[in-house]
């Protein structure tokens, strides 16, 4: 018995590897001053890509639309700064509110049918909603951007605006912030309903979950977190443009999320972090061949990693070398 | 009283008519078995009587009240349990996961989002034992996915018991295991408490007719016969369709 609820409490416990990253974080902004922009967008991509392995991770829900929450968040941040107030936490809860109610309109119509339909669906709708943007110009700027945002200090106290360091300090805040939450909600009731749904619809539904009202719910959430982190990169750069919201975007985060791993949270941070990285250095190596590496990747990652991404690989390499040392 | 009853129930697939004109009574507190042949329609009853599928015609009654249009999860939370003929599980999930979220979805702190899984003491508790009576005691914090055959089965029962349904459709729960873990989850059937009523669809004669106080024979989708198991044993008509076709095998 009380082994049984001291199992359970291990798996919700932190791990030490979790204290190292964000300490390692907290130093970053100290030790790695010339590296506050590539990390900024590293940690609103890790937002983004996190948001992105609720659904896919912990519901089980693949989507090649989830940019469209991402840009409304950012759009709706930028409106919100230009005709209201312009302190970036409001703006955050603004556009959050308003990616989860567009998430929990939507989610009514991914959540018909099955994988490949949901996949179709979600494509449709992140298509959709770019060409609302490009069409409302009038409001969205359309293709030439939307300007003029202001960004007012955070909270009334720190100043974020071009400022590449405070910028970074909050953006790293936020992630954390929402990386703790996202981390109770996982390991939840609630959370633990998700994944009897991924794992098993059918008996989840036999033994009394409302399958379609918790995907609704993480669903909303999840697009909250996406309008987050739009909101994220509009208050940082600070210009949304079509971008936001196109195909490229979708699909590079889920590329990101494949690539760090599903379903343990940190599979988005890892994942983005390599991305970019490597989306730097390769491209400036030789900008031809980027297209090139990450493909390597992802093949690779698809048939020798699966859930874990980067991590079953070094996994497997680690168990490798304790097998060599054992023999030795 | 009845516990589950169906109405003049009838499902068809274009020509096929799997369900035909079903009025199946299962009262309190019975041991109630459900046999036929292959292709007799039992796997579509069951799914008729969860709601995993909608009836063409007729009712599903659960004590007093009509249950037909309500989805599968409702059923459940009226108490309604089933478990299934192939293993329904949750294989990342260890056992104890799985029963302590079965017994938080009965208790309705399912959505609790910003509660720890495992915190609530009363179900983690209820929860190891209930594992100890499946014989899962040693496997609680292993991988569902890994464990043998057997333990899987006793899981599948206790997934379905953990609910605390009034009513419980056991879909072949002896299905697939081996002769000599067989006893264990007869053991369990046999030792379910008598306020749950039992709707046992079985293939094996020997179960049935050890477990059952009551016994419906379903034919090309109809109620055939029905009656105490000696009755059945005797009928020469079932004899004929049903036993018959077993000496034939």
């Amino acid at each position: 018995m009380k082994e049984a609820a001291a199992a359970l409490k291990r798996k919700r416990a932190w791990h030490w590897l979790e204290y190292v990253f964000w300490l390692a974080a907290a130093a970053s902004i100290f030790l790695l001053p010339s590296q506050h922009a590539l990390l900024t967008q590293i940690a609103i991509w890790s937002l983004f890509a996190l948001s992105l392995d609720l659904l896919l991770g912990y519901a089980g829900i693949v989507s090649l639309g989830h940019a469209a929450y991402f840009g409304f968040g950012a759009y709706v941040a930028a409106l919100f700064a230009i005709n209201f107030y312009g302190e970036p936490v409001t703006g955050l809860l603004v556009a959050g509110v308003a990616a989860g109610l567009l998430g929990l309109i939507t989610s009514l119509l991914v959540l018909r049918g099955t994988d490949l339909t949901r996949l179709m669906v979600t494509l449709g709708i992140a298509l959709v909603m770019y060409e609302i943007a490009n069409q409302m110009s009038w409001l969205t700027g359309g293709a030439d951007g939307l300007t003029g945002m202001p960004v007012n200090p955070v909270l009334g106290v720190f100043p974020i605006y071009f400022i590449t360091t405070n910028s970074y300090v909050y953006v790293l805040v936020v992630l954390f912030i929402l990386l703790v939450i996202a981390k109770r909600i996982v390991h939840s009731p609630f959370g633990y309903s998700l994944r009897a749904i991924k794992g098993n619809p059918l008996r989840a539904s036999s033994i009394g979950i409302p399958n379609n009202l918790r995907l609704i719910a993480v669903y909303t959430v999840a697009a909250a977190y996406a309008g987050v982190a739009g909101a994220l990169l509009a208050q940082t750069t600070p210009v949304v443009s079509l971008t936001y919201i196109d195909f490229q975007r979708s699909a590079d985060v889920l590329l990101m999320l494949i690539i760090g791993g599903t379903g343990y949270l940190y599979g988005g941070i890892v994942g983005s972090a390599l991305f970019l990285v490597a989306q730097k250095f390769i491209g400036n190596v030789t900008p031809q061949y980027w297209e090139f590496w990450i493909g390597f990747a992802l093949v690779v990652i698809a048939l020798f990693a699966r859930d874990r991404g980067v991590f079953s690989i070094f996994e497997r390499i680690i168990a490798a070398l304790r097998k060599e040392k054992a023999k030795s | 009283m009845n516990a589950l009853e169906t109405v003049n129930l009838e499902k068809r697939f274009g020509g096929i008519v799997p369900t035909n004109d079903v009025n199946l009574k299962v009262r309190e507190g019975a041991r109630h078995a459900l046999i036929g042949p292959n292709g007799a329609g039992k796997t579509t009853l069951i799914n008729l009587l969860t709601g995993v599928l909608k009836p063409s015609k007729g009712r599903v009654m659960l004590g007093a009240q009509d249950i037909t249009s309500l989805s599968p999860h409702k059923r459940v939370s009226l108490g309604m349990a089933r478990t299934f003929q192939i293993n329904q599980l949750f294989g990342d999930l260890t056992p104890l996961e799985s029963i302590a979220l079965v017994i938080g979805e009965r208790e309705k702190l399912g959505t609790r989002f910003w509660q720890a899984f495992g915190s609530n003491e009363k179900i983690v508790e209820e929860a190891t034992v209930l594992a100890k009576q499946f014989g899962l005691a040693d496997v609680l914090a292993e991988r569902t996915s890994s464990l043998p055959y057997g333990k899987q089965r006793q899981l599948e029962i206790a997934l379905a018991i953990a609910g605390k349904p009034r009513v419980l459709l056991l879909d072949e729960p002896a299905a697939g295991v081996p002769e000599t873990e067989r006893h264990e989850i007869l053991e369990t059937v046999a030792a379910l408490p008598k306020s749950v009523t039992v709707l046992l669809i079985e293939h094996d004669m020997d179960i049935v007719f050890g477990f059952a106080d009551r016994i419906s024979v379903l034919v090309d989708g109809k109620l055939f016969v029905e009656g105490e198991p000696k009755e059945i044993e005797n009928d020469p008509r079932v004899r004929a369709v049903y036993l018959g076709e077993r000496a034939d095998d």
